[in-house]
């Protein structure tokens, strides 16, 4: 009787030890808070969590691509820059495309130059792909000016609105009484997609094909061994996140309003790493943090600076002081980033506790597997950043080749 | 003609600031296997410290030695109190990290000097020389730029070659363990290698800004083309630098006379990327390793 109608919190669980079904309840939250937030947030508000949106989707692509498969894009900013263009070129047609198709043709585009690129990335490492990423995003913005006709030079093109939908309106305003304008029809689209991305990116990062990236990533030799094709593994990796940086620059034209080379400096590139670097490579939670952190920082920052007494250019001036340096401190001190650090914590507490019960008796081990091995890999060494954690990312377990 | 010759003689100048540049990543890279994407805004903060001077009524010669001499001391420290602790590690938290400081210097002098272009003089004249009655399209600041790379690689060459310290210097960076076994100290000859490697930065950076425009993001490109012109010239060999620099150099003025001046990163990119796929050493490489 109670065997076959289990209660609920039994169905749960059965739901969660699935990582499907975990990540799926995750998203299905995760859904819930995003229409909650901009069903009644301000609209001051719903712009700033739709400019986090993309930059967290971006974030995530990173964060897979350099976290997971130790590959370092400098280049994340041109691969928005792709993205904003082609929304922004599609949607000042007559064609009247609807808006999911203009961000799939976004998201193709940038997934096709990510094969290009991934391709010469691929046989490269460390230094080198850094160097050559951080050519692609100088290079790619002066393209914008080359072809002055199509892409609308140094001023750039102005991205018309998209009109809402009948449907969507009639949602809406039996959720908030209220018409929606079409930036929070966008902003709703953003945070919805940011759902979609982060549950198909853990799905990946947990999935065969995540797994081999990481084994590429460790190891070469290893992996090659394995029968692992570490062209291909790298490639794949590439135009996922390449394809990710596509949509969150679809979303950055139709969020900003508009497209112009000034929009995608280095420093846009260099933003991104920081919020991956921040949160903790590797980490879909550590990106979505670091993207959160970009987002909302700048504004108290800036109001510091002028409480301060500092001039309005110069207080705007302080949020990359802050986040270089932050981005510093977090390589010299915890390499793992936010996430990082607090598992290794949660590690050295687990095994400080599996060391005391050992010393009283045997018998308390760690009760799962997988707390051992982290048990196991905490012991015995100095607190530092150094260590060699289980779950770590890349930066802490390379050693310097060559 | 005329057109190739402007074109050919302002890729030569042009590739002997990228060969300078590439010199100074080529000399961090051999000592301490780290590129140094800080290099780019550490040249610019020295010639922003030049600029201030020359402002303040000093003449030229005063702000080039002070930037010079600004690099040397930048460079130490940043060696010294921050790169020291990741030398050795992951090869992926050394670039976060000097990407972390390029960050961080770019805001620090728009915060001090602020973000505005401001001219740069030059110590000699950028108009063309004159021969008989026609002009040839060097500028005296031109041959000052070439001949001021000259020396500092004429001193760099007897340095390295010709003395003790230049000797000690070579063996740190060769073999670290070995060095120190024989009593050289290791860890102060990598601070004076990026020292040094950062006065030659410096040097890049005012002859880039000679007669221009300056603001924090102006040396930006700049290194990205020297990233090129190392790799170029295999990032191990400073021989392979001034040769990757100058040829680089050569290529993208071409690219930017007849092409324009807008495809000049793509063109570096291109030309990037066909060297590494198709000689991945650099092109003076003649040993092949494979890491097993």
């Amino acid at each position: 009787m109670a065997e076959r109608t289990l209660a609920l919190p039994d169905r749960l669980r059965r739901v969660t030890d699935d990582t499907l079904g975990r990540h799926l309840l995750a998203g299905l939250v995760g859904a819930v808070v995003v229409v909650l937030l901009l069903s009644f947030l301000g609209g001051f508000r719903v712009s700033q969590l739709a400019s986090f949106s993309y930059l967290a989707i971006a974030a995530a692509g990173l964060t897979v691509l350099t976290g997971l498969n130790g590959q370092l894009s400098l280049g994340h900013g041109a691969f928005m820059a792709i993205g904003a263009y082609t929304t922004a070129v599609l949607q000042r047609t007559e064609l009247g495309l609807p808006l999911v198709v203009v961000l799939v043709a976004a998201v193709l585009v940038a997934g096709a130059v990510g094969v290009v690129v991934g391709l010469a990335a691929a046989r490269l490492h460390g230094p080198y792909i850094a160097g050559a990423t951080l050519a692609l995003a100088i290079a790619v913005p002066g393209l914008a000016i080359f072809w002055r006709d199509l892409l609308g030079g140094e001023q750039g093109l102005t991205v018309p609105l998209p009109d809402v939908p009948a449907w969507f309106a009639d949602a809406v305003f039996f959720l908030t009484a209220t018409d929606p304008s079409s930036s929070r029809y966008v902003a709703y689209l953003a945070g919805l997609a940011l759902v979609a991305v982060l549950v198909l990116l853990a799905n990946v990062a947990r999935s065969r094909t995540g797994r081999r990236w990481q084994a590429v990533r460790d190891d070469e030799v290893a992996a090659q061994l394995a029968g692992i094709d570490l062209g291909r593994a790298r490639v794949l990796a590439f135009v996922v996140s390449a394809a990710c940086a596509g949509l969150a620059g679809g979303f950055m034209a139709f969020v900003v309003r508009l497209t112009a080379p000034s929009g995608f400096t280095l420093t846009l590139s260099l933003t991104l790493l920081t919020a991956i670097v921040l949160g903790g490579l590797g980490s879909l939670t550590g990106a979505l943090i670091g993207a959160g952190l970009l987002t909302f920082l700048p504004q108290v920052v800036t109001s510091v600076g002028g409480d301060v007494g500092l001039s309005d250019v110069q207080s705007a001036e302080l949020a990359p002081l802050v986040y270089g340096l932050v981005m510093v401190l977090v390589i010299l001190l915890a390499p793992g980033g936010l996430v990082g650090t607090i598992r290794l914590k949660r590690a050295e507490r687990a095994a400080r506790r599996a060391a005391a019960a050992g010393a009283t008796a045997s018998t308390g081990a760690p009760t799962s597997a997988d707390e051992r091995t982290r048990a196991a890999s905490g012991t015995g060494a100095t607190t530092g950043p150094e260590d060699p954690q289980h779950d770590a990312p890349p930066s802490t377990e390379r050693k310097r080749s060559s | 003609m005329q057109q190739l010759t402007t074109t050919l003689l302002t890729g030569l100048t042009l590739g002997a600031v990228f060969s300078a540049f590439a010199l100074a990543l080529v000399m961090i890279w051999r000592s301490t296997r780290i590129v140094n994407f800080a290099q780019a805004p550490m040249a610019m903060v020295t010639t922003y410290v030049a600029l201030v001077l020359i402002d303040a009524g000093a003449s030229y010669w005063v702000g080039f030695v002070a930037a010079l001499l600004s690099g040397f001391v930048l460079g130490a420290v940043i060696e010294r109190v921050v790169v020291r602790h990741v030398e050795g590690k992951a090869e992926l938290n050394a670039v976060i990290l000097t990407l972390g400081l390029f960050i961080v210097l770019h805001a620090a002098a728009a915060l001090v000097f602020g973000s505005r272009f401001r001219s740069f003089p030059a110590p000699f004249g950028v108009r063309g020389l004159t021969v008989g009655d026609s002009t040839i399209p060097l500028t005296g600041f031109g041959i000052f730029t070439l001949v001021s790379v000259l020396v500092v690689m004429g001193l760099l060459v007897a340095l390295f070659r010709g003395t003790d310290i230049g000797l000690r210097m070579r063996a740190a960076a060769f073999g670290p363990e070995v060095a120190r076994l024989l009593g050289v100290k290791v860890g102060r000859m990598l601070t004076l290698g990026w020292a040094l490697a950062s006065v030659v930065g410096s040097l890049s950076g005012l002859l880039i800004a000679g007669g221009g425009l300056v603001h924090p993001g102006y040396m930006d490109s700049v290194v990205v083309y020297g990233f090129v012109a190392a790799v170029l010239g295999g990032l191990e060999s400073p021989g392979g630098a001034v040769v990757g620099g100058l040829s680089l150099g050569l290529t993208l003025s071409v690219v930017s006379g007849y092409v324009g001046s807008e495809v000049v990163p793509l063109a570096a990119l291109l030309v990037l990327v066909v060297v590494l796929l198709v000689r991945p050493g650099g092109l003076f490489s003649t040993v092949h390793e494979r890491r097993v």
